[in-house]
């Protein structure tokens, strides 16, 4: 593990191409959800950007004490949702309602639509196209809203270096964490970790890659 | 003279049994002093210790019945549909019949999820995992069934708008075509639901699994998740947006279902209660399949705890108050046959109620699912798991043959003496149904062995601990302590 002791040095051998492991970041651990919600609020008053808090479950009040702003995935989610409203109006209108073919260079028999006359009903009848126009709607939202929610939050990312800290599999389980990334403009490796012992922390690691 | 583990008043009694109310505190949803260690723990050891006979046991049994399955599947496939009893008049049988039963089943799985979510029931993280997974399971049963009784199943991409050299699009304003759309979304709204909901879970295994092969599964299933506060922040917003969405679905779903038989002519089916009647009776039957599953689940798999008498009691509840929506619609429909004075709609129930070849089954729908249901009035019964779980499967075959009157006896004689005929199932048709529930149970038993049975950060946020306390316990306001996690005063673990 490593070492917090500044006078240790890594020996490198000068010949051999060892990768050094860099310290990209300090996470503290704690087990009370109190003291972890205390703990955000300091790290976000002493002006930090680059950082997180990781729980096994979302802290209620955790995104006030971290100043993280809401999301503009519900936006996402609207347009998703609009847009398959005027997707199912459009094929319904399309495939039932007109037969030409579509203009060059699409001009695809494939595509032309086909007229259905059933005993004199209107050929485009919204309210009889409303159920599947309805499903484009919301099939278009839950697809926006879980992708969407997967892109913004970097999903799959399947190599992270907090996963070489052994105490951090229990980030999931019972244990929080707070991580201060070293590139952080304030990031200061003396002054951080000072800050972070002073919020009563179970243990401080510092994560490297 | 009364202890405080013995008096029913006390708060601490709640730690036995969590169902009594005491007004201004909240019942516990996790029993026996667990900490999130402990409900990791006793979930995640489900799946990474090694399963119980029990397991492989009910695992062969449904397997073999997947098999019975399969089996009459391909006899379906290779001699045609004529194999199944259906004729004129009853040219919709069992095949819909099981489909609109396993489709009623999935929903109950959404609504827990999605509707209890919305309306903050916080004791539904115990058993909204599994019930997605039920409905998922169910979903696909269901299905199955309208692939599989078009007769050329080959051509059943036809029921998709994909374009074709004839120019041919299938037809909008068919419920038939509704179907296709309102099926399809659920079964991918559901999927996606339960996935997302999976993917903290998952990491919890990936993180406990000591098998290089499930940490690298669930490695990848988890998609690098690392609990991340403004991880946390969108999934939670997503959660509630699906939760949102998934709501209407669930409403629509089965609207749509039932407007296969509203949007027909025939006596008994063209009636505008059929779409609240069919939601309630899907609701009722879903939440009978969740009772039969949680029951001995927590029995074999050791949670107790986490789904308590109190989780039993409220879906007993929902079940008793579901039944009632659905008796009440029953009588709706005969009252309003005779108001009606439509002569085909009175002999129609007539012929259900009394004269009829199917009057049997009536009596048994109603037995099943007016008057068994009423037990749950009785408290003692609601909080008797065993009780519980044989109302909840007569509740089943009820919904069951609730499908099988509306079809059959309104197909069976509709306006036309002449028309008039008899419909009884083939070897075939049973082996499909009996064999449908080998499907659903493999299915379920894989789920149970293989990923996480319970929601473990949903539950975690619920209990006490998870609850921030703003300054001291003993100088908090009144207000302050008005929340929805507040720990109950005596509670022994901070």
């Amino acid at each position: 593990m490593s070492s917090l002791n500044p006078s240790a040095e890594t020996v490198v051998a000068p010949s051999l191409d060892i990768e050094v492991p860099k310290v990209v970041g300090l996470a503290a651990e704690y087990d009370d959800v109190t003291r972890v919600t205390e703990a955000a609020a300091q790290v976000r008053d002493a002006g930090f950007k680059y950082w997180d808090v990781h729980s096994p479950f979302p802290i209620h009040g955790i995104d006030t004490a971290m100043g993280v702003k809401p999301t503009i995935l519900p936006w996402l989610v609207l347009t998703g949702g609009l847009t398959g409203c005027a997707f199912g109006i459009a094929m319904t209108w399309w495939i039932n309602a007109v037969s030409i073919l579509p203009p060059e260079p699409f001009n695809w028999v494939n595509l032309q639509g086909y007229q259905y006359l059933i005993s004199g009903k209107p050929l485009w009848s919204l309210p009889a196209s409303i159920p599947v126009i309805f499903e484009c709607t919301v099939l278009f939202a839950a697809l926006t809203t879980v992708f969407g929610m997967l892109l913004l939050n970097k999903l799959p990312m399947l190599y992270n270096p907090l996963f070489k800290l052994k105490n951090f599999r229990r980030a999931t389980s019972d244990r929080f964490f707070i991580v201060i990334d070293a590139g952080d403009p304030n990031y200061d490796e003396a002054k951080t970790l000072e800050l972070l012992r002073s919020t009563k922390p179970l243990t401080v690691e510092t994560v490297e890659d | 003279m009364a202890t405080i583990y013995s008096d029913p008043s006390s708060v601490i009694y709640r730690e036995i049994d969590n169902a009594i109310e005491i007004p201004g505190k909240r019942a516990p949803l996790v029993l026996g002093g667990r900490d999130f260690t402990s409900v990791t723990e006793v979930v995640t050891d489900v799946n990474l210790r090694p399963a119980p006979v029990g397991w492989y046991i009910g695992f062969g049994v449904a397997f073999c019945l997947f098999l019975v399955y399969v089996t009459c599947v391909f006899l379906l496939l290779t001699t045609g549909v004529g194999v199944w009893g259906n004729n004129q008049p009853v040219s919709w049988a069992f095949d819909i019949i099981n489909f609109v039963f396993w489709v009623g089943i999935g929903h109950a799985g959404t609504l827990i999820s999605a509707i209890l979510y919305l309306f903050r029931q916080n004791w539904r993280t115990s058993i909204n995992r599994f019930a997605e997974a039920m409905t998922i399971f169910a979903v696909v049963c269901a299905g199955l069934y309208p692939a599989l009784h078009v007769g050329r199943v080959w051509l059943a991409y036809w029921l998709f708008p994909i374009p074709n050299q004839m120019a041919m699009w299938p037809q909008a304003r068919s419920p038939l075509w509704w179907d296709v759309f309102a099926v399809s979304t659920y079964a991918t709204v559901s999927l996606l639901f339960w996935y997302v909901g999976m993917i903290p879970d998952l990491a919890t295994l990936r993180d406990r699994s000591k098998a290089r092969l499930g940490q690298v599964a669930y490695g990848i299933a988890s998609l690098g998740w690392t609990g991340s506060c403004r991880h946390w922040h969108r999934f939670e917003r997503a959660y509630l947006l699906l939760a949102a969405l998934a709501t209407p679905l669930v409403l629509s779903v089965h609207s749509v279902v039932s407007f296969d038989f509203a949007t027909s002519q025939l006596p008994g089916w063209h009636t505008t209660i059929l779409p609240p009647y069919f939601v309630a009776g899907a609701i009722f039957g879903g939440f009978a399949m969740v009772l039969v599953l949680a029951i001995p689940a927590r029995e074999w798999f050791g949670l107790k705890d986490l789904i308590t008498m109190r989780h039993l009691d409220n879906m007993a509840k929902i079940m008793l108050a579901t039944g009632m929506i659905v008796s009440y619609a029953y009588c709706t429909e005969i009252f309003i046959a005779w108001y009606s004075g439509v002569h085909y709609e009175q002999s129609l129930f007539k012929f259900r109620a009394l004269g009829g070849p199917y009057a049997w089954s009536f009596w048994a729908m109603m037995f099943c699912n007016a008057i068994v249901p009423q037990l749950l009035w009785i408290r003692k019964l609601r909080l008797n798991p065993w009780v519980l779980f044989l109302i909840a499967n007569i509740a089943n075959i009820g919904m069951w043959w609730e499908r099988f009157v509306i079809i059959v006896t309104s197909l069976n004689r509709d306006f036309l003496p002449g028309s008039w005929g008899l419909y009884w199932p083939t070897y075939i048709e049973v082996g499909m149904f009996v064999g449908s529930f080998g499907l659903f149970f493999t299915l379920f038993l894989l789920f149970c062995r293989f990923l996480p049975i319970v929601a473990m950060a949903e539950v975690k946020s619920v209990m006490p601990q998870a609850h921030v306390h703003h300054g001291e316990p003993h100088k908090q306001t009144h207000d302050q302590r008005r929340s929805d996690y507040s720990p109950d005063e005596g509670h022994r673990k901070h």
